[in-house]
């Protein structure tokens, strides 16, 4: 399980900077999404990992820690927050700069 | 007066709310509201400050849950003195922002304040991740204040500053998952009690946190590799935004010394990152003086200043003794409020010169040349760091503080190049006038927001001796991370 996930995060991470680098506003979107998918899942892991526990103690054996996953979910509300905010500004770039190049070039030019 | 702690986060979040229900774009209404809760912010932040000045430090635990679990403020001198300094910034930003740059845009109050709200709540957190959080809160806002307003320029250099942020927010919670990961705590003073006991392979992964969230401030810092995002979010901004947007650097510059002079202080990990950091800010130090020479615009100019006053404060910092921290917090000072004028001043100076605007070209003169080259000049001096104004006493007592070489020479030769930068862009702007422009009237309550923010300089000047004592006293107290710990964590102790 430890590999699958460390692979998963990898995988994310990897696709996420490659999408970022790109010259379009929607494929760096696209990469900051999954950029923090693979972040969200990586604060998630530094709990440990386990399974069939729970975050309450006395409830199982070994009780999970609880913590990581209430970052978590900081950590994903923040992020979707902040996703959205970039679509509209994405889009608002797209209708002042008639252009949806990062730097606001002509469409003739891709990176 | 416990509570006080909270109350610079509390005020501007209320502020904030009321002025989002406020749906009806009553202005006056707005901006009292807006203006009330900035001018409140001055005597909470003078008596936390007195409270502070004592030696004591502050703990006030959220919700009552115990130290090293719950989330804590801390009140310590180095915080105290941040927010005294957020609260005299934000105030005359926001008189002249009342005075129209306002209307430009929906709901600058609102995000004005929650700016302020994430400001304070970074500089009062005791735990790292809600140091995250604030981060967040502040820089959502500079998101929405950064493009306020129109305009392709804005909004090209918003969407390199959104990104950058975006991913720098990424690197943060690997860092912090990183730091949870190894040692079970986020808590700062714990984490400092924590992060020395730790070995192998533990220890790694905890530097590797430190050094990534060194990335992260450095970003926020605008420090070299990553400041290029700087001169277009702050030239294009909206000019009390970009006034208010020059404590922003400095709250990277606090989150450095925060973490490294704290959380990072003991065991293995002691001064962890300090070599790169020194090379870094002299390497930022040496280009901004570059920026400045090549810049085209005035607002352009004040921001490469900006980005030098980073180079030299985050020098200070990375020497990383308390007399340079001392000194560090006196130019800090310095180089905020003026920065903030400049940039204001860049703004009158731009009315009334038509569609050239801040451009450093000879065109019609600004209106109350008078006025404004005389304060221009003055800003200049400050800046430049030439006797008798703030930036001669900060820069002597660093060059004393720091006795490196390559720093005299950098801090001296960038101080030059930043004189030969800014008597060109004077001359152009002011002695090479054609003719006179549109307005002809100086609007009053804006030359008096800025002459209030470069009169701070004069003032720095004359008591320079009780303000850089006190800078000492808070580089004292900064230097000896066991007083804050055994703070933090005997508060909880005590709660049980």
């Amino acid at each position: 399980m430890e590999v699958m996930l460390a692979l998963i995060i990898a995988t994310l991470i990897g696709c996420g900077v490659y999408l970022t680098l790109r010259a379009r506003t929607f494929p760096v979107i696209l990469g900051i999404t999954l950029l923090s998918y693979g972040v969200n899942l990586f604060v998630f892991v530094s709990g440990r990992l386990s399974l069939n526990q729970v975050p309450v103690v006395g409830m199982s054996e070994n009780a999970s820690d609880p913590l990581p996953q209430a970052l978590v979910l900081t950590a994903i509300v923040i992020g979707f927050a902040m996703t959205a905010f970039l679509v509209v500004l994405a889009l608002r770039g797209q209708g002042e700069m008639k252009s949806d190049h990062v730097d606001g070039g002509s469409d003739g030019e891709d990176g | 007066m416990e509570h006080l702690i909270i109350a610079p986060i509390l005020i501007p979040a209320f502020a904030g709310m009321l002025l989002l229900l406020e749906v009806r774009e009553r202005q006056r209404l707005r901006r009292l509201t807006g203006l009330l809760a900035t001018l409140a912010l001055i005597p909470v932040a003078l008596g936390l400050w007195q409270q502070a000045a004592s030696g004591d430090i502050g703990v006030y635990q959220l919700g009552d849950w115990r130290a090293p679990f719950g989330i804590v403020l801390v009140l310590d001198r180095l915080s105290a003195l941040m927010v005294l300094l957020t609260a005299v910034l934000a105030l005359p930003a926001l008189i002249y922002g009342s005075r129209g740059d306002d209307r430009r845009g929906a709901n600058f109050h609102a995000l004005f304040q929650l700016q302020l709200m994430g400001i304070n709540g970074a500089f009062l957190t005791g735990d790292l991740f809600n140091l995250f959080v604030f981060f967040e809160v502040l820089l959502i806002a500079s998101y929405g204040l950064a493009l306020h307003g129109r305009g392709p320029a804005r909004v090209k250099g918003g969407i390199h500053y959104v990104v950058l942020n975006l991913i720098g927010s990424a690197l943060f919670l690997v860092a912090l998952g990183l730091a949870y990961g190894t040692t079970g705590t986020l808590n700062m003073a714990d984490f400092a009690v924590k992060v020395s006991e730790l070995e192998g392979n533990s220890l790694d992964l905890a530097r590797l946190s430190g050094l990534l969230m060194w990335v992260v401030f450095g970003l926020k810092a605008a420090l070299f590799p990553l400041y290029f995002w700087l001169p277009a979010t702050y030239a294009n901004a909206t000019a009390p935004v970009a006034a208010l947007f020059a404590i922003m650097t400095k709250v990277g510059i606090y989150a450095i010394a925060r973490v490294y002079g704290l959380a990072f202080s003991g065991g293995a990990l002691a001064g962890l990152g300090r070599d790169p950091l020194w090379i870094l800010a002299l390497i930022t130090l040496g280009l901004a003086a570059v920026g400045v020479l090549g810049a085209r615009r005035l607002g352009e100019l004040v921001a490469y200043l900006l980005v030098m006053s980073v180079g030299t404060l985050v020098a200070g910092l990375a020497w990383s003794s308390p007399a340079a921290f001392g000194a560090m917090l006196y130019y800090l000072i310095h180089s905020t409020l003026v920065c903030g004028g400049l940039f204001l001043l860049a703004d009158l100076v731009s009315r009334g010169r038509g569609e050239l605007a801040d451009r450093l070209e000879a065109g019609p003169s600004p209106v109350g040349r008078g006025v404004l080259g005389a304060l221009f000049f003055a800003g200049a001096i400050a800046v430049v760091g030439l006797p008798p104004l703030s930036g001669f006493i900060g820069k002597v007592a660093l060059m004393q503080a720091v006795p490196a070489p390559v720093y005299w020479l950098l801090l001296l030769g960038g101080g030059l190049i930043a004189l030969i930068g800014l008597s060109r862009a004077g001359s152009t702007l002011f002695w090479r006038a054609t003719g006179d422009g549109e307005e002809r009237s100086l609007d009053g309550p804006r030359l008096a927001a800025t002459v209030a923010l470069l009169a701070t300089t004069p003032a720095l000047a004359i008591w320079g001796e009780p303000v850089l004592e006190a800078c000492l006293a808070v580089a004292g107290q900064w230097a000896q991370p066991g007083l804050y710990i055994d703070a933090v964590l005997g508060a909880g102790e005590s709660a049980l």
